[in-house]
Formats: C-alpha cells, sequence, structure tokens
C-alpha cells in the first residue's frame, strides 16, 4: 500500500460570518488548500466533504458548483465534532485501497450561537435541567469532575489550561481571537457550568479547512518539498463502558485510537513533538493528556501546572490557541488541526513555530462518540 | 393522573415508584431502558427486567449556572452509582450549589416527585425522579 502525503493544506481564518454560506465557506478552503497544493480542482478524483450542519444538504457537490463540477465521486460525512477528520480519513482511505492518487478533503461550518446539547426531545416534557443536564459545558464538566473525583484535580489547574491556548492565540493570525486571558480572569468569568467558566468553553465560529492528499507515487512526480507524511490514521467509536448511557465516554475510544495510533506509525508518545488535541472545554484537554499518553495517568494536573505543553515545553499542546480561542466550527476542526501540525512540520508557523518539529499528533472528539487521531511526519 | 418522565421510571399501582434496568442474563452488565442484545458482551441471550435500587452514591457532577432561556439555575447535574448496580443521572436536591457543599461518593436517596411543574402540550402532568443526599 502507498504512502500518503498533505501535500497542499489550508484553513481560512476562523470568525463570524453571517453573511456567507457553507458551500461559500468550503469553497474558499479548497482554492487555498488546491494553491498550496499547486494544483487544480480538475486534478482531484474524488473529494470527501465534512459538515454536520447541512448534513442531508449535498454541501461537497454545493461547493463543486463555486470552483468547478468536474463529475468525480463526492462523499459528504458528518461523525459530530470528528466531521473534518472523518472527511480527511475518508480521503486517507481511498489512495490507501489504491483507488486515486489525488484527492480533496475539506471540513466546513456555520455555527449558531449559544448552548450545544441539551438533554433528550422527543415526547413528553422538556428534560434539561430535570434529569441533570445535557449541554455540553455540563456533560464535559462531569467528565472533568471524574478526573478531580480521582486524582484531586483542581478548578485552577483546569483553569489554566485555558490560559495557555488563549496565550497561543494571541500568536495565530488564524485564529478567531489574539487576546491574553490572566488565570485570574478565566476563574472569575461566568460560570457556564462548574467547573467551566465562559473562558473555559470553545469559541462557537464559522470556519472551513481543506487539505489535497496524494499517493507517494504522485508526490514525488510533484516534489516533496513541502509535502508531509500520514504515518496514521485511525478512527474509534467507544467501547461499552459500564455509565456509557448517562456519561459519554471520551476516554476509552481515544485511548484506543491512540493505541492504534502509536502501532501504526511505529512510534511512542515520546517521540511525539507537537499535539492538537480536542479542548472542547478546559476540563477536555486535561484528561487527553494521559488518553494520549503525553504522561501517566494522574499525571495531567503535573504537566499544566510545570508547562510542560506550553509553547516552549516538552510537548507543546495546542499552539494554534485550540478549540479555546481559535475556534470551533465543528466540521472543520478535524482538518484545521491537520493544517496547524502540517505548518509546524513545514517550519512555517513564524511566532509560535515549535521548534524542530518533526512528528505531529491531531485528535479530535466527535461526542457520542467517534475518536480520530493522525500522526503527521515531515517527509 | 400523572405520566412517567422516562420510560424506566415505573408507576405501578398500589406500590411506589421506581426506577428498572435491564440486566443482561449473560454477563450481568445492567442498562436503562429496553433492549435485545447485551452492547458489553453481544449476547442475544435476553435481558431480565430488576428494579434498580433507591440508594446509591454520587459518582460525578457539574453545577449548571447556564441553561436554555426558562430553565431555573443554579442546579446540580449529578451521576449517581446506584447501588447493587446502574447509573443514573439527575438533579441533585435539598443540597447547596456549592463543591465545598458537594463531596464525591456522598451517599444519596432516588425520591419521586412532580416534574418541576412542567406540562406537555395536551396538559399532562409527570412524575420525575431526584436525587437528595441522605444525612
Amino acid at each position: 500500500m502507498s504512502d500518503v502525503f498533505v501535500l497542499g493544506v489550508d484553513m481560512i481564518k476562523f470568525g463570524r460570518f453571517p453573511d456567507r454560506s457553507v458551500p461559500d465557506l468550503g469553497a474558499e478552503a479548497a482554492l487555498l488548500a488546491l494553491d498550496d497544493a499547486g494544483l487544480t480542482i480538475d486534478n482531484m478524483e474524488a473529494f470527501y466533504c465534512g459538515n454536520l450542519g447541512q448534513a442531508n444538504a449535498m454541501v461537497g457537490q454545493r461547493i463543486l458548483q463555486e470552483i468547478g463540477q468536474t463529475g468525480i465521486p463526492v462523499v459528504n460525512c458528518s461523525n459530530a465534532c470528528a466531521t473534518g477528520a472523518t472527511a480527511f480519513r475518508e480521503a486517507w482511505t481511498s489512495i490507501k485501497a489504491g483507488l486515486y492518487d489525488v484527492v480533496l478533503a475539506v471540513g466546513v461550518e456555520q455555527m449558531g450561537a449559544g448552548l450545544l446539547g441539551g438533554t433528550g426531545g422527543g415526547a413528553g416534557i422538556p428534560k434539561e435541567g430535570l434529569l441533570g443536564s445535557g449541554t455540553m459545558p455540563a456533560v464535559f464538566a462531569e467528565a472533568g469532575m471524574e478526573h478531580s473525583r480521582q486524582y484531586g484535580t483542581t478548578f485552577e489547574q483546569f483553569a489554566k489550561i485555558s490560559v495557555k491556548n488563549h496565550h497561543h492565540s494571541t500568536m495565530n493570525p488564524k485564529a478567531r481571537y489574539q487576546i491574553e486571558t490572566p488565570l485570574d480572569e478565566v476563574m472569575n468569568a461566568e460560570m457556564i457550568s462548574y467547573p467551566n467558566t465562559k473562558l473555559m468553553c470553545s469559541v462557537n465560529v464559522d470556519g472551513a479547512a481543506a487539505a489535497v492528499l496524494v499517493s507517494e507515487k504522485k508526490a514525488k512526480e510533484l516534489g516533496m518539498g513541502r509535502a508531509v507524511r500520514v504515518k496514521a490514521s485511525v478512527l474509534t467509536s467507544d467501547p461499552y463502558q459500564e455509565r456509557d448511557l448517562v456519561m459519554p465516554d471520551v476516554n476509552s475510544c481515544t485511548r484506543k485510537a491512540a493505541k492504534e495510533a502509536y502501532e501504526m506509525a511505529g512510534i511512542g508518545a515520546d517521540d511525539v513533538d507537537l499535539v492538537e488535541l480536542h479542548d472542547c472545554f478546559a476540563t477536555a484537554e486535561m484528561l487527553h493528556y494521559e488518553n494520549l499518553g503525553l504522561c501517566e495517568d494522574g499525571g495531567a494536573g503535573r504537566l499544566i501546572d510545570e508547562g510542560e505543553v506550553e509553547l516552549g515545553g516538552r510537548v507543546p499542546v495546542n499552539v494554534s490557541g485550540g478549540l479555546l480561542s481559535k475556534g470551533h466550527p465543528l466540521g472543520a476542526t478535524g482538518i484545521a488541526n491537520i493544517y496547524e501540525v502540517c505548518t509546524h512540520l513545514r517550519g512555517e508557523a513564524g511566532e509560535r513555530q515549535v521548534e524542530n518539529a518533526k512528528i505531529g499528533l491531531t485528535h479530535v472528539i466527535g461526542l457520542g462518540s467517534a475518536c480520530g487521531i493522525h500522526i503527521l511526519e515531515k517527509a | 393522573m400523572s405520566l412517567p418522565v422516562v420510560d424506566y421510571l415505573k408507576l405501578p399501582d398500589n406500590e411506589d415508584p421506581y426506577l428498572e434496568g435491564h440486566k443482561c442474563k449473560k454477563c450481568s452488565s445492567i442498562f436503562l431502558g429496553e433492549r435485545n442484545v447485551c452492547s458489553n458482551c453481544f449476547s442475544r441471550e435476553g435481558m431480565e427486567a430488576i428494579k434498580l435500587s433507591n440508594t446509591g452514591k454520587l459518582y460525578s457532577y457539574s453545577i449548571v449556572f447556564r441553561s436554555f432561556p426558562g430553565i431555573d439555575v443554579p442546579y446540580i447535574s449529578a451521576i449517581v452509582d446506584l447501588d447493587g448496580g446502574g447509573t443514573v443521572k439527575g438533579n441533585l436536591i435539598d443540597c447547596d450549589p456549592d463543591p465545598e457543599k458537594i463531596e464525591f461518593d456522598m451517599p444519596v436517596e432516588v425520591v419521586f416527585d412532580d416534574a418541576l411543574g412542567r406540562k406537555d402540550s395536551e396538559g399532562n402532568s409527570y412524575i420525575s425522579y431526584f436525587f437528595k443526599p441522605i444525612s
């Protein structure tokens, strides 16, 4: 099976674009990635499109109506917040299978404002605030409090994650915000669902990201100069856990995916130079330090306390600013984090560049649950 | 007459309300709601309806300060491991919404009451369950 390479990758600056459409945002990202690869839409043999909000509305085809209707196969996919990573992985799979040499993957989302989630619709009466809360800040707070229960993790430690990611985003011109948020500001912000304050919740934004993936044969033909090797692509669902039905599990699917990804890449967690992980809430990032093997179980609090996950630390996490400050356009996130890692591997990340980055890992979670992990290496 | 807020809340005649679990006949995993196949051991040998305990321990929680319009805040969203098996989520009542006052593993009882006055489009009222600290 051929190795697979990212030849072109890019994202639009995340923000609020109420006057634009989903296909319009996706088309902009697709053109940026094609330009980055030095290719055009008529070079693409297939197109994998990730979007959640208009999952039944043929977003991929509508993007092609804006940039070129070449008649290639289009697959529209949705997989909660793992949607972008799933589209990217489908593209990867098609090259691995030997079907194509050059394919396009796009993730795009236009978001509303306010809380996501909520406890059940269905028959009868609304259950939110009656049978606990199904809002995302509460669900991920409960997952974080499970960590507090096990290891004594504090509100302040969770808050430090938000301080770090907001700091990182000041160096990322494509992030939604470039604003420092000191610890007291994070901890004193409006409490949404304890222990997550407003500044510890990801930002709802519109956004799009895209990648051109090629086979090894094609990469050699077109020039490997800025190509990035996909060393591992893994997707998992959540294995059975006894509290599944009331406590969506983001841990076991991540642990399973991480183990499989490290095996596929033939590396260990110690070999990873930077990580973009799914910090939909500050409480979530804490869990994934351990889930991804960046430290031993129970070591996550120490990792943030000692600065090991900051830019300049042992293994910088979310130097893009993460979902907390770069923003979280659901379907775009899983390709935007691949853009971030590739940018570092190419040595093009400017002020936030992770020095000598050779290998990076991206991780997303779709609640329900899906986990997508990619390991990328400078070619 | 009131209706149960969820299928797994049972309101038998002349008996106290209770929460119902479905227990795998092969591996004993407990689920809320009916099902045919066990998602843990994949057995199709069937499920046995069981009465879940009305006492348990607080496993995890969040204190919710922002919810959807019309929903009273703050409240405690609690995940409770019931004694003898089964995990249920609901509101923890009669407890200050203050992390200093909430302890992991604190014993709670399951109580049944009107569903905060909520009615469906046909005007029916509902019975819900809540968790209450056992002092």
